[in-house]
């Protein structure tokens, strides 16, 4: 009450909380806004790789900005670790998407090449007698692969709370269970009002995932995403068997397996569904045979972000300066860019960072087609 | 006290009945028949079941009824195996489940 | 054809016989699944078994069960033992295990008899081997005739502890001691809802009989006993706790725990009802119509302790009413008919319930004995601290859903059925909140880890 922060940011998700720590360590105060235990909560339901192949095909800047994320994260997990002692369980290992029809290997195989030729992105395919090689439990099913070396994996979890951790460390304010039901221009910027409070700040960062259309269109931002759920299973802790992350399946640390996942149009419902367990087990199945075995412990949905192009929204609202949309579909890749890059941008410190400074960024880039919110 | 098992058979409820062998953690055992498998193990004396894949502590049946999870046995080779939900059968193979469980067709140091 | 029933239920305790019963008697086809090798569920465990030796050594209430189970072994309803359900889905659909192999049942109305559990009371030690259930103690003693070993102690508080106690006696296997953590207060505070149950004074007698069984039979009774703790180093050597101001240490090969019962809500968690915390219960209730159908589902009825602990007897009581209300539904009793028959029982139940407020006044568990010191383990899969789940309120965290995120806590293959109560009760008392304000912990299906492989059915 009273103080005006140098940022508002609404939404505590991987991408809200990784700005405003950005904004932490740039120097600025900031107001994290947060929903609470029973969000929609696209972080919680991720899956934790940090991938780089395959993205941006006819897109550069997005396979660029993705890559500098992902070859960043290394340094990044370090620093939350070395900050707060919560250890996010980053590993650089590479990764492998794995193919099951042979026409599927050489699409893949083609648009390596496009993706590698225009912005330098590494990759191999690899054959499956290699791949037997490199992972001597891989199932018959698996006709081919391509292995990126940029890709890795974390735990979302705990990088959602190692930055928590870190932005109160920084001073930075978390209001928790609070959902952000408006945010307005003021005298000092904008005012952010929850149903107990209102909070004011110079900037404010729109970063509410499926929120954000409502929440943005007063401040002159159009915000088109829609829901697309993916849902992911995990089985009990197995023995160590794959040290490597895959596109559809990983095994974590701890030694649980994960299957994912889904994309299905199902609206605002992140409920499972018996259909997409059948499926997911299948494919996990024909991935690695023994699988058969490992009982399933946990099945959850999540609702992804997603642009009708799939690629990130960073916008600043030319109607209404100061305020921000900041909203993607990989929001665990892209951390060390949101924090980095993204949170000194939005503090106002610097003008539109390169990374991002591109059309394929812009919400104008929609300009006539409306998402469904 | 750290000879004994934690449960044993009483003469007042003892019923008539046939006994069948198994096998556990490779030693060969006849049981009544008609137990659970935590039963048969507790008669046997087993006061470890399994390790816990987190922290290697010890651990033994706290429910007997499918809520606790603590009974988990391999069990004809397959891990994790509520055993106080399973029967006890002629052949069977028992072993205690320590840390994660191991699939067939893991084979041993076998990591790429 | 049998995967096409008119009415499946789930579980074979009193409530899910009782049921089954009705259906048939009404000419409803049914297939009732549960997953132990005999009916009876947990409170008539072995009872298709148990011979007139048996029911002498386990009591009257037990014997009860016997022509139940018999009445219920002859009418009809195809009954699979050994069946894992796993996921029940709009249909309704019913997905389980039968015999290792997995099937799909798509039955016109279903019956879910799920029961209860023992409450899972997290107390220093308490993970260590030779500490188990009293609940469990009985199970064995029933289901496979066995008495704990070496010396051993009772521990904790409740009507089941004291059962157990006599039922342990007349076999000749004698506690060393009953260490009984019903807090003194409570009697005074039962003298209001005792005026309630004095229409079931048969059992309020019953009751009150049984300590004084246990201290005529000259076993040392610690009565109000605080900061219970299990000692030991690989397998529990002795209870720990404090009586009338001062520390008491006694040696023991086995403690039998309890404090209370409370229901197993995995399945309708996991069918997203709406639960409400209650706290005379001290858990969670899911939200049923007056007739026992599971709010916010279509056809899926809920009934006996699953529904809120009442005891057998109100269980099948309950069963009855679903049975009727199902009935109706599927249009073999008219609504008239249906309830002439139901507002009797309905009638009964409120006197259990009556009783049961009075039973869960005296034998509410002490707060020491739910909401643990920091360095007792509540998540025993993933072996997290109470301490550890505090320090997620600070970080933050609001309630259970979010715990989990936060440390792992309730994602083991328990699946939260032993840390869930908990995890709220320690979330609500660090916030400062009502418990009734914390979310409730969602469940997923599979509610029991299946193998990948028999999934896909």
């Amino acid at each position: 009450m009273g103080q005006v922060f140098d940022c508002i940011v609404v939404g505590g998700g991987l991408v809200g909380s990784a700005v405003a720590y950005g904004v932490c360590s740039a120097g600025g105060t900031v107001a994290l806004l947060d929903e609470g235990d029973v969000a929609y909560r696209a972080s919680r339901g991720n899956f934790g790789q940090l991938w780089v192949q395959g993205k941006g095909r006819g897109k550069p800047p997005y396979a660029e900005l993705t890559k500098a994320a992902a070859v960043a994260w290394a340094g990044f997990a370090a620093r939350l670790e070395a900050e707060g002692g919560i250890d996010v369980y980053y590993r650089g290992t590479g990764g492998f998407w794995f193919g099951f029809a042979p026409k599927d290997v050489e699409d893949r195989a083609a648009m390596m090449e496009d993706i590698g030729a225009a912005s330098g992105i590494p990759y191999r395919m690899v054959e499956p007698a290699e791949l037997r090689k490199i992972l001597p439990r891989i199932g018959d099913a698996v006709v081919g692969a391509s292995f990126c070396p940029l890709d890795g994996d974390v735990n979302p979890l705990y990088a959602l709370r190692a930055l928590h951790a870190a932005i109160g460390r920084r001073g930075g304010r978390i209001v928790n269970g609070a959902p952000a039901l408006a945010v307005e221009p003021a005298a000092e910027g904008f005012v952010a009002r929850t149903a107990t409070q209102s909070i004011s700040g110079r900037r404010v960062v729109l970063a509410a995932g499926l929120g954000n259309p409502a929440l943005g269109r007063p401040l002159g931002l159009d915000i088109p995403v829609s829901p697309l759920r993916g849902q992911i299973l995990v089985t009990e802790r197995v023995e160590p068997f794959l040290p490597v992350c895959t596109n559809k399946l990983r095994q974590t640390p701890e030694g649980t397996v994960m299957f994912g996942s889904t994309e299905e149009e199902a609206g605002f419902d992140d409920g499972t569904t018996h259909a997409a367990m059948v499926k997911l087990a299948r494919r996990g199945i024909e991935t690695f045979p023994m699988l058969a075995q490992a009982r399933l412990v946990r099945h959850w949905a999540a609702l992804r972000i997603m642009t009708p192009d799939g690629l990130p929204i960073y916008q600043e609202s030319l109607s209404h300066p100061g305020a921000f949309v900041v909203t993607c579909h990989s929001g665990v890749t892209l951390v060390p860019v949101h924090a980095r890059v993204v949170g000194p941008w939005v503090l106002g410190r610097q003008d539109i960072p390169a990374l991002l400074d591109h059309p394929v960024f812009s919400a104008s880039r929609f300009d006539g087609k409306r998402g469904p919110l | 006290m750290s000879g004994t098992g934690f449960f044993r058979a009483v003469p007042a409820l003892k019923r008539e009945g046939g006994s069948v062998s198994i096998r556990i953690d490779g030693r060969a055992c006849t049981v009544r028949a008609g137990l659970s498998v935590a039963a048969a193990l507790l008669e046997q004396g087993a006061v470890r079941f399994r390790q816990t894949p987190v922290g290697g502590a010890p651990r033994a049946p706290l429910c007997m009824m499918g809520v606790c999870f603590e009974c988990l046995l391999e069990i004809d080779g397959i891990a994790n195996s509520q055993s106080c939900l399973i029967e006890v059968r002629d052949g069977m193979r028992i072993g205690t489940q320590d840390g994660a469980a191991r699939l067939a067709g893991m084979t041993e140091g076998a990591a790429p | 054809m049998t995967d096409r029933p008119d009415v499946l239920i789930v579980g074979a305790g009193p409530a899910g016989m009782q049921a089954a019963l009705r259906c048939r008697a009404l000419g409803l086809s049914v297939v009732l699944l549960d997953e132990q090798g005999g009916p009876g569920g947990q409170i008539f465990r072995h009872i298709e078994h148990a011979d007139r030796r048996a029911r002498n050594v386990f009591g009257d209430d037990y014997a009860a069960g016997h022509a139940l189970a018999r009445d219920f072994l002859g009418s009809g309803t195809t009954y699979l033992r050994h069946a894992i359900v796993w996921e029940v889905a709009p249909g309704p659909l019913v997905y389980a295990l039968v015999g290792g192999h997995s099937r799909v049942f798509e039955p016109r109305r279903v019956i879910l008899a799920t029961g209860a559990m023992e409450r899972p009371a997290p107390a220093p030690g308490w993970t260590l081997p030779g500490v188990i259930g009293a609940g469990a103690a009985q199970i064995l003693m029933k289901s496979s005739g066995m008495v704990p070993e070496g010396p051993f102690v009772l521990a904790g508080s409740g009507p089941l502890l004291y059962l157990l106690a006599q039922q342990l006696l007349r076999v000749g296997a004698r506690p060393a001691a009953l260490v009984d953590t019903t807090s003194p207060g409570n009697r005074m505070r039962a003298v209001g809802p005792l005026a309630g149950a004095l229409g079931s004074w048969r059992v309020l007698l019953k009751g009150l009989g049984m300590l004084g069984d246990i201290r005529r039979a000259g076993i040392p009774v610690y009565a109000g006993a605080t900061h219970l703790a299990f000692e030991g180093d690989g397998r529990v050597t002795g209870v720990a706790f404090r009586h009338r101001g001062r520390p008491h240490a006694l040696p023991a090969n086995v403690v039998l725990t309890h404090q209370g019962v409370v229901p197993d809500t995995q399945l309708t968690r996991a069918l997203r009802v709406p639960h409400a915390w209650s706290d005379s219960q001290l858990c969670w209730l899911p939200a049923t119509s007056a007739l026992g159908e599971l709010s916010s589902t279509q056809g899926i009825f809920l009934a006996g302790d699953a529904a809120g602990i009442a005891g057998a007897q109100a269980a099948r009581l309950l069963g009855e009413v679903c049975a009727w209300a199902v009935g109706e539904q599927l249009g073999v009793v008219d609504p008239r008919r249906r309830a002439r028959e139901t507002d009797p029982l309905i009638r009964r139940l409120a006197r259990w319930k009556a009783l049961r407020k009075f039973l869960d006044t005296l034998y509410r568990p002490a707060d020491g004995q739910r909401i643990p010191a920091d360095d007792v383990l509540v998540c025993r899969c993933e072996e997290i601290s109470a301490g550890a789940i505090r320090g997620f309120v600070r970080e933050g965290c609001l309630g259970p859903n979010q715990a989990k995120a936060f440390g792992r806590c309730g994602m083991g293959p328990c699946q939260g059925r032993q840390c869930g109560l908990a995890m709220a009760e320690i979330i609500a008392d660090e916030r400062g909140v009502e418990v009734g304000q914390v979310d409730v912990l969602r469940a997923r299906f599979p509610v029991k880890p299946v193998m990948l492989r028999d999934l896909i059915v």
